[in-house]
């Protein structure tokens, strides 16, 4: 009967708290860097773009909602040529960016997309792309990749080593 | 005409006038607390509360109800359809005949019946109908285990809620509730009748199925007990009827114990509205704060300890009345 009662007081004392509602629209509310908003696709630090059209993210997007089309140019480099994702599916994982090899999609902290029509909500490769570099300041896929594309040969990647002839046994 | 004089007739154009002002400004106050309740749960949880629709959220009430009338009005085909649809509007119905006999102020006021406790106490014990039939004619297991455990509920409560009137009754020789206020003049009835108070309040709250004692209609166990078929205005009567019951607790509790109208200074109708919404803020409360006993808690609360604490109560109260006389 006594816990009864305390209760009610404790419940009473309440009303002197602090509100833990955010009035979100007046008041915005923080987002960590990694939180899992917008997706974007981001350049290199040369101003290239990242994306490789592997269609890792693709695969791993557990709603499938990230349609990616290759395509390839004179120098080899592959590029998407569309790049589509239906945000109206997506449940904002993350595991596109897990997936990707070349950090080039990516996750920002933005929620504000609502839109009234949900053919809206499909961006494409020009609504995805950004200009800078995201999360990943500095980092060049085909400059550590030890892929052969467009000027850069085999060996010739930061950190690698030239390539070993397999077929012989001189050192 | 008919042989009434203009007195009659200016008297019963009065009366009407004041049953339709009285009704509707109960009916609206129990749906304005519809919100008072969404934002005072919010105060005592750290929250807001609804606080978009209008001034303060206020006009979220207009919101609500726009939105039920639009919401599809479904009867089941299971269901018995005659009593399906006459059940919410039993609950509506019996709490606000009940209202007629609560003097607000010295002047305003339906009746005063000679009988006025016994009338209250009569309208309550019909509202057991409604539930009851709602659960039986909705043909859903969970519903008629609602609707059962409501009628033990309601009529053994009301058992406890009728013995400890009798204090209040001895004290005042009447059961006219506008004499009961008179009668507190000198002193609140709270003070002479604590027990009775208390326990008034317990079986008013298990009256009106209000948690912690909403057993009927416990949704952790029973989906939503006996209104869990309805839908639209008809689950909006039942809404509505809830919270027409918390206001005539509140407003029983006001004239039978805490003196109604009397107060200085201020005029009686604040009184009774500041009395009566204080007790309407603790029903409330006791909804955020307390939790659901289990269903053979509550019956052994009640016929072990409600029921001896009211009977001594009415014993004691008659000695010292006799004593007195
Ligand atoms: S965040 Fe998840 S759901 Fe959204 S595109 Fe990436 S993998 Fe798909
Ligand atoms: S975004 Fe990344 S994972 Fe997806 S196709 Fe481009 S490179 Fe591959």
């Amino acid at each position: 009967m006594l816990s009864v009662l305390r209760t009610i007081w404790m419940t009473l004392m309440h009303t002197f708290r602090k509100r833990e509602t955010v009035l979100y629209p007046e008041e915005k509310p923080y987002l960590p860097p990694r939180y899992r908003g917008r997706i974007v696709l981001t350049r290199d630090p040369d101003g290239a773009e990242r994306c490789v059209a592997c269609n890792l993210c693709s695969v791993a997007c557990p709603v499938d909602c990230i349609s990616v089309v290759k395509a390839e140019d004179e120098s080899g480099r592959w590029y998407p040529e569309t790049f589509r994702i239906n945000f109206s599916r997506c449940i904002y994982c993350g595991y596109c960016e897990e997936a990707c090899p070349t950090y080039a999609i990516q996750l920002t902290p933005d929620f504000e997309m609502g839109e009234f029509d949900r053919q809206n909500m499909v961006y494409e490769k020009s609504d995805l792309t950004i200009s800078g570099v995201g999360k990943r300041p500095g980092y060049n896929f085909y400059r550590v990749a030890g892929m052969a594309v467009g000027g850069k040969d085999k060996g010739e990647a930061e950190n690698e080593a030239a390539p070993i002839d397999v077929k012989t046994l001189l050192p | 005409m008919f042989g009434f004089s203009t007195d009659t007739l200016l008297d019963f154009a009065f009366t009407a006038f004041e049953t339709i002002a009285i009704l509707l400004a109960v009916v609206i106050s129990a749906a304005l607390l519809i919100w008072v309740e969404r934002r005072l749960l919010g105060v005592w949880q750290d929250r807001y509360g609804p606080n978009r629709v209008g001034p303060f959220g206020i006009l979220q009430v207009a919101a609500d109800m726009i939105k039920i009338f639009f919401k599809e009005d479904w009867i089941p085909p299971f269901a018995d359809k005659a009593v399906f649809v006459i059940a919410p509007a039993i609950i509506m119905f019996t709490t606000l005949m009940a209202f007629a006999v609560v003097p607000f102020t010295e002047t305003i006021g339906v009746v005063d019946l000679n009988i006025g406790i016994l009338f209250v106490l009569a309208m309550s014990s019909l509202g057991v109908y409604s539930v009851i039939l709602a659960g039986w004619s909705s043909d859903n297991k969970y519903a008629l285990l609602g609707g059962m455990r409501t009628a033990a509920q309601m009529i053994s409560y009301e058992v406890f809620m009728g013995l400890s009137l009798l204090g209040v009754v001895l004290l005042a020789g009447s059961f006219d509730l506008r004499t009961i206020v008179e009668s507190q003049a000198g002193m609140w009835n709270v003070i002479p009748q604590f027990p009775a108070f208390v326990i008034f309040f317990i079986a008013g709250i298990a009256e009106i199925h209000r948690a912690p004692f909403d057993l009927p209609e416990a949704e952790q166990e029973l989906t939503a007990g006996y209104h869990t078929e309805y839908s639209g205005m008809k689950f909006g009567m039942f809404f509505v009827g809830e919270y027409l019951g918390i206001v005539l607790i509140s407003c029983l509790t006001t004239v039978l114990f805490f003196g109604g109208w009397l107060g200085p200074i201020l005029p009686g109708f604040v009184w009774f509205a500041l009395k009566a919404g204080f007790f309407i803020c603790f029903f409330v409360l006791l909804r955020a704060a307390t939790v659901r006993p289990r269903y053979d808690q509550l019956m052994a609360f009640g016929w072990k300890i409600l029921l001896p604490i009211a009977l001594v109560n009415v014993a004691i109260t008659g000695a010292v009345v006799v004593a007195m006389a």
